[in-house]
């Protein structure tokens, strides 16, 4: 059957193969075309990674400019005008009177930023590691792959938190709050590389044991080199799909952190923070401070997620 | 002549792709009468398994009959509803598929499977259905059936597991069996078996076979009737001496004299030109500019002295635990300048080991082996990296030797910088001069390998063997993956590199008839063991040993094409 539909393929005219064009007509994009899921999950993503890269230039103030914030305005309902002040808030405020929308924008910015690093992070130290594994295997694939068993015994939140109590604990206190974000970064990090290096320690060993890399073997190539130009290439895909959901499960894992009150500090609030600080007004009657960035973040979370189980339905040959 | 139990009436499939609507089988006709063979033979993508596949009812969608009609034993079939199908399917037409591993299920031992399926369709009490279940476990001569009944699938061999499977499909009294490539998985010998059986039950059971293969050697052995079907299309239909003796169509004669004669040695095979689109391989281009290699010191380039590999049967901590068995086996031979040495044996015998050590693949374990004097195993690095300049390697599976990730002109250009031929980044006229030699497209430099057939990769991989100007060439089964036409083009490229370029090579494969049109000297391995050893002329005129004579008459009898 595949037989028959490479050769319809192979007669197809080949197009001028500029990138674009190639990522254009490529299976994926079509897929991508009909899926009404995966494009409704893309502009909320795309929606919402924008809206906090361009944070400054979108939100009507600054919520952590001292300057412009007027305590007059806490606790102002979404959409209408203070009593005090008069002024009105889509979103309203919080107790110091800080505009929630903003806060949001903000706060997104600093739960996207570290999602994205920390699965940058995972994604790096999971690939080295996995590749490590697959390729060379023998002892060092046993104490790699060891070490990812013992670590996944304990439910990642734990090993977050435990990375990031150890780094808070060794960071100086003058530089706690600044450094916090990065020690987040670093504990998610350090807590999701297992399942990077799995998948491409699976993957490594079945492209190992192909033609290609045979080839390049006695051509005389060095194993790092086989490694990094043969078979990266060709695991890179599952990994790609893994990255996504691992996306969603950052952010969340932040939130998660942030709101446990070990995360972002309420100098920087994250999504995460901006809960944590909500829920205390919640049986008082000023919901919104809370409502609004859950919302947010379970609209980031959901449409990361599903463009995820798109993308790996999309490339997993199988499904087709 | 008796009535046709099936028969399929200008039958096409569509599938609708992003691409427009693709017909794999347009306009098919033919018939299958009681106790008959009907070989449908043709190259891949000719259409002829989705054939088989619309007559089980077992289309993947988005593919589906569109027109046409099938008939079975007097009522239409094709029009059923799936749920019909499903009841038809396996009780009066049953199939056999390609992969005996995969058809039978691992979890369940092959009397469960048996029983069941006879349960399924036959409605008889446990133990008649264990009853039958035996009795056709010894109709497909399983030797002790009673014992066999309760083994796993894992405990049988190929060969075994796929007598099982027909039985499986006997299990009902099918009127006819769609048998899909059913020996192209299994061992020549084992391979004649299983034909033996198919032809003998279809003639005591009258059943009705169509039997989709791209081997004509099964076709000859095995057929009454014959089709022929190129590009979705049947172009040509009759006996199979018919077929065989005397082509009709331009298409089957191409076809038919691209088939290796495992008897008469020919100088080229002719060029199919029905269809061909390729290129010629610019063999004098080439010459013109290749350092011809300087002869080796003895005469003998490549010796291998008692070579033996051990693989871990069982990993155990301690050494004394483990358990090995030999994969080559004191394996001795020579390979002199400008000769093709061919191995042959069945899977298992070793062969492609052997190819393996002498790449630097695998480790050696025991003996030596000597490349034009140096021992291998003690090189030290600079003159490991001349030696792997000298030699190259063609595998078998050209989907999966060439990086996937990779444009043609990178994958080629590698060993060329590898090796200090030319700098990185300068490579790219040389590059194309190679490609365009070998008969490639001159926008094959920035494609990638997926969108080549079979046939162009195995050109692309012939590109980068040659770009370091290698003496000695591996061949490692390089046309077992490739349709006969194909193959025929590719080992006539391989006779003018080892003729125009004095190129020395080791062919490993497990065909006969390409073995004995290929090589100069035959190596036998049987079991990690070399059986014996002699000028392929005289090997196979009159072979030594009892295992050659074995592996020759197993070769299928192309007779009649031999008028």
């Amino acid at each position: 059957m595949t037989e028959t539909t490479e050769t319809r393929t192979a007669s197809i005219p080949a197009k001028a193969p500029t990138r674009l064009r190639r990522a254009l007509d490529s299976d994926l994009f079509y897929a991508f075309r009909r899926s009404p899921v995966a494009m409704v999950s893309a502009a909320v993503a795309a929606l919402l990674i924008l809206a906090a890269v361009f944070a400054p230039l979108v939100a009507p103030t600054n919520p952590f400019d001292p300057a412009s914030l007027n305590l007059m305005n806490g606790f102002t309902p979404p959409g209408q005008a203070n009593a005090f002040t008069g002024d009105s808030f889509w979103l309203g405020t919080d107790d110091q009177g800080r505009d929630i929308f903003s806060t949001i924008l903000y706060g997104l910015r600093i739960s996207l930023f570290v999602g994205f690093s920390a699965v940058l992070l995972a994604m790096v130290l999971g690939i080295i590691l996995g590749l490590l594994a697959g390729y060379v295997g023998g002892w060092t694939d046993t104490i790699i792959m060891r070490a990812a068993d013992v670590q996944l015994t304990f439910p990642s939140i734990l090993v977050a938190m435990l990375i990031f109590g150890i780094a808070k604990g060794i960071t100086p206190v003058e530089y706690r709050d600044q450094m916090a974000i990065w020690v987040l970064i670093l504990a998610i990090g350090l807590s999701d590389w297992v399942q990077f290096a799995r998948v491409v320690r699976g993957s490594a060993m079945v492209e190992k044991s192909k033609d290609y890399v045979a080839a390049a073997q006695m051509i005389g190539r060095p194993s790092l080199a086989i490694m990094l130009r043969h078979v990266l290439p060709n695991v890179m895909s599952p990994v790609l799909v893994i990255a996504t959901i691992s996306l969603a499960l950052a952010i969340i894992a932040e939130a998660t952190l942030s709101f446990l009150g070990v995360g972002a500090p309420p100098t920087q609030p994250s999504l995460g923070t901006l809960i944590r600080i909500g829920q205390g007004f919640l049986f008082s009657g000023e919901w919104w401070i809370l409502f609004f960035p859950a919302c947010t973040l379970l609209a980031l979370a959901l449409a990361v997620n599903l463009l995820g189980d798109w993308l790996r339905d999309a490339l997993n040959p199988r499904l087709k | 002549m008796t009535e046709p139990i099936l028969s399929i009436r200008n039958l096409t499939v569509d599938i609708p792709t992003r691409y427009g609507l693709f017909q794999p089988v347009r306009n098919v006709s033919y018939d299958i009468r009681p106790g008959e063979i009907r070989g449908v033979v043709g190259e891949s993508g000719a259409g002829k398994s989705m054939t088989g596949n619309a007559v089980i009812g077992l289309l993947d969608p988005p593919a589906f009959v569109s027109q046409g009609e099938i008939w079975l034993a007097g009522r239409r079939i094709d029009t059923l509803s799936a749920e019909e199908k499903r009841s038809i399917r396996g009780k009066e037409i049953a199939m056999i598929f390609q992969d005996p591993l995969t058809s039978l299920n691992p979890l369940f031992t092959v009397g469960e499977q048996l029983v069941e399926t006879i349960q399924l369709h036959l409605n008889l009490s446990a133990d008649k259905a264990k009853a039958r279940a035996l009795e056709l476990l010894n109709a497909v001569a399983i030797p002790d059936p009673e014992e066999r009944f309760n083994q796993y699938p894992h405990q049988f061999s190929g060969g075994m597991r796929q007598r099982v499977v027909i039985a499986l499909a006997l299990c009902s009294d099918p009127k006819v069996i769609v048998a899909d490539e059913p020996t192209t998985a299994l061992d020549v010998s084992i391979q004649a078996q299983v034909l033996d059986l198919i032809k003998k039950l279809a003639e005591d059971r009258q059943i009705g076979v169509i039997l989709v293969t791209h081997d004509m050697g099964v076709i000859a052995d095995t057929t009454e009737q014959v089709t022929v079907m190129y590009n979705g299309e049947v172009v040509e239909s009759g006996t199979t001496d018919q077929i065989l003796g005397a082509p009709q169509h331009a298409y089957t004669q191409a076809l038919i004299s691209a088939v290796p004669r495992p008897h008469k040695k020919v100088h080229r095979f002719p060029r199919v030109t029905y269809g061909g689109r390729e290129n010629a391989f610019k063999i004098e281009d080439l010459a013109r500019d290749w350092h011809k290699p300087e002869a080796s010191q003895s005469g003998v380039l490549l010796r291998a002295e008692n070579l033996t590999k051990r693989f871990v049967r069982k990993s155990a901590l301690l050494p004394s635990n483990r358990t090995y068995f030999n994969a080559v086996d004191d394996v001795s031979f020579d390979i002199r300048d400008g000769e093709v040495f061919g191995i042959v044996g069945e899977s298992g015998s070793g062969k492609s080991t052997v190819a393996r050590m002498i790449a630097t693949l695998h480790s050696i374990d025991g003996g030596h082996a000597y490349f034009d004097g140096a021992d291998i195993a003690a090189m030290d690095k600079a003159a490991l990296a001349k030696y792997r300049r000298q030699i190259q390697m063609i595998f078998q599976d050209p989907f999966s030797s060439l990086n996937p990730r990779m444009q043609v002109g990178d994958i080629i250009a590698e060993p060329l910088w590898h090796h200090g031929i030319m700098p990185r980044g300068k490579t790219e006229p040389r590059v194309r001069e190679l490609l365009d030699k070998v008969g490639l497209a001159r926008d094959a430099y920035q494609k990638y390998p997926h969108e080549f057939s079979g046939g162009q990769r195995q050109r692309i991989s012939i590109a980068r063997a040659l770009a370091t100007q290698p003496r000695f060439l591996i061949c490692d089964e390089p046309t077992s993956a490739l349709d006969v036409s194909v193959q025929a083009q590719i080992l006539n490229i391989l006779k003018d590199l080892q003729e125009h370029l004095g190129l020395t090579m080791l062919f490993i494969s497990h065909d006969l008839p390409v073995v004995r049109q290929m090589c100069d000297r035959v190596a036998v391995m049987k079991q990690g063991k070399m059986v014996e050893v002699n000028d392929a002329e005289a090997l196979f005129a009159e072979p030594r040993e009892a295992y050659t004579r074995e592996l020759l008459g197993l070769m299928p009898k192309l007779a009649l094409l031999e008028n």
